[in-house]
């Protein structure tokens, strides 16, 4: 979530780039957006300064705070040992089959909800609870039930990304305006081409939202069940890490973790792109 | 222009109730008119008297509570519409908006092209066939409306207060626009209004709605010769005209 505020200011800075480049602030704001990715260089490089600070002279032991230096070696054994990778795909694997189906089950949903009065006051208190269980409180029940396996891991990613795009969905398919289904009623388009021609570009704006929400909580998902009750996946690495005072690895899996949400996001931003060039800022 | 042909549109004692909460909102009460072809017909009110709801109808976007609208050849016309708001397609470029009407019906994307590209030539937008609509003005998007309008050669071509939502300087270049486009195209055109001097400027025949329920007051014959000049708006027979207008909506 913290990742969306990031987001959103990265957003409202560019914009008010936007607004300042006109004229002659061009290079002056061409030398501000290289100061930018300067400063987040700088920042990641601040953090591991510190940190390698911190357990040099800080005085704690290895087993609560390892070195940077202690986690980079750390990260290059598990991936020689191939521990990593295998982990790491197990992670991905989940996260990609959960989010895939829970993003389209919810979409298809959302859609009959958004058109259908009878189907959203049939579903209304099953979609109400599902927003409101923790999905950590009901990640044991579904691995009594399917087992430690894969699937109950699927189902848990699929879980937890299903609420965020079914409500996207809901509200991008409303908020198209009246006006546009008179303009296609009144060239006699059919029910399939208002779909493809008005609804599903109309709410991808929205939609691609509820997929960005949904591809980081579909990692928290795959988590919280490996976490729960696993053999296999990042989740279950970080659980022999923290038994085995193996801290470490701990880290590397968190690193690890942090950067498929990140590499996940970017896929979505670019989706976004390619997808939604008719709304993007002209470029500086 | 009303020549004794037979009407491309019969609209006979059409009423519209709409449900609310003390027995029904009349719009319309027994409206009856005829339209000809190639007529450029004015529909003039006072907001509220069922002027869109009347284009509606016509459009068959909602069902009338009684009476009925035939059409010359006893079958569904093909419509154009331009509402209030351009109603662009902003994931469409200009071109690609034109071109909608087209690909509803399924025309070949080669010959759709060279229509749309007609179109925009049309209505003066030749450089900005690759633009977004985010990136056109109010009078801009509305002649891309009006092309699209006018792409799949309807029979009948609808206007629901068009140039409202623009400025008035701009309106008026809208309407030596408009005025050429139709000249250019022959269409039967009925466009929905309450500004009385755009109402005579244009049509060849202006129907005066009483505000709430709509009912026809006044059925006008605009005898101002074509092509229509900026002049003509400073003449005297023009101010009469507009005098009788007013007087008939007041």
């Amino acid at each position: 979530m913290s990742l969306m505020v990031v987001h959103k200011l990265t957003q409202q800075f560019r914009r008010s780039v936007v607004l300042s480049s006109r004229g002659i602030m061009a290079t002056l704001t061409q030398r501000v957006i290289a100061l930018r990715s300067w400063l987040g260089g700088l920042s990641v490089l601040l953090f591991l300064a510190t940190w390698h600070l911190a357990t040099r002279y800080g005085g704690l032991p290895a087993f609560i705070l390892p070195s940077p230096a202690a986690v980079g070696q750390r990260f290059l054994r598990a991936v020689m040992e191939g521990l990593l990778i295998e982990h790491t795909l197990i992670t991905l694997l989940e996260v990609m089959v959960g989010l895939v189906t829970g993003a389209s089950l919810a979409t298809l949903i959302g859609y009959g909800v958004a058109k259908s009065r009878l189907l959203e006051n049939l579903l209304a208190p099953y979609l109400v609870a599902s927003q409101a269980i923790p999905m950590v409180a009901v990640a044991p029940l579904l691995i009594i039930w399917f087992g430690p396996g894969l699937f109950s891991k699927f189902l848990i990613c699929a879980l937890i990304v299903f609420f965020p795009v079914l409500i996207n969905t809901v509200v991008g398919v409303r908020a198209v305006p009246k006006v546009y289904y008179e303009l296609m009623r009144s060239l006699r388009a059919t029910r399939r081409q208002t779909l493809l021609k008005l609804e599903v570009p109309a709410a991808m704006p929205i939609l691609l939202g509820g997929l960005r929400i949904g591809a980081t909580l579909s990692v928290i998902g795959a988590v919280v069940g490996e976490l729960v009750g696993s053999d296999r996946g990042l989740g279950y690495l970080i659980y022999v890490g923290r038994s085995q005072y193996d801290t470490a690895l701990v880290f590397v899996a968190v690193f690890t973790l942090i950067a498929m949400a990140l590499g996940l996001y970017g896929l979505v931003t670019l989706l976004e792109k390619t997808l939604l060039a008719w709304q993007e800022q002209p470029r500086l | 222009m009303t020549s004794p042909t037979t009407p491309i549109l019969t609209v006979h004692n059409l009423s519209a109730v709409f449900p609310d909460n003390n027995g029904g909102l009349q719009a319309l009460d027994r409206v009856s008119f005829q339209v000809y072809p190639r007529e450029f017909l004015a529909v003039l009110g006072p907001s509220g008297s069922g002027k869109s709801t009347l284009l509606r109808i016509i459009a068959g976007l909602l069902q009338p509570t009684e009476g009925k609208v035939s059409f010359g050849d006893h079958r569904q016309p093909r419509i154009g519409m331009v509402f209030q708001q351009a109603t662009l397609m902003p994931w469409r470029t200009v071109i690609q908006n034109i071109m909608l009407p087209l690909e509803l019906d399924g025309t070949d994307p080669q010959q759709a092209r060279a229509r749309a590209r007609e179109l925009i030539d049309l209505v003066g937008l030749q450089s900005f066939e690759n633009h977004w609509p985010r990136e056109l003005s109010g009078g801009m998007a509305q002649r891309v409306a009006i092309a699209r309008a006018l792409i799949h050669d309807p029979d009948l071509l609808l206007l629901d207060e068009p140039f409202a939502s623009l400025d008035a300087l701009t309106r008026e270049r809208m309407w030596a626009e408009l005025l050429r486009i139709w000249q250019a195209r022959q269409k039967t055109v009925i466009m929905v209004t309450h500004s009385i001097s755009e109402a005579l400027f244009l049509a060849d025949r202006v129907i005066v709605f009483s505000a709430r329920p709509g009912r026809v007051k006044l059925d006008l014959n605009v005898d101002l010769p074509r092509p229509r000049t900026d002049e003509m708006r400073y003449t005297a027979h023009f101010g009469r005209l507009a005098r009788r207008l007013k007087d008939t909506i007041e």
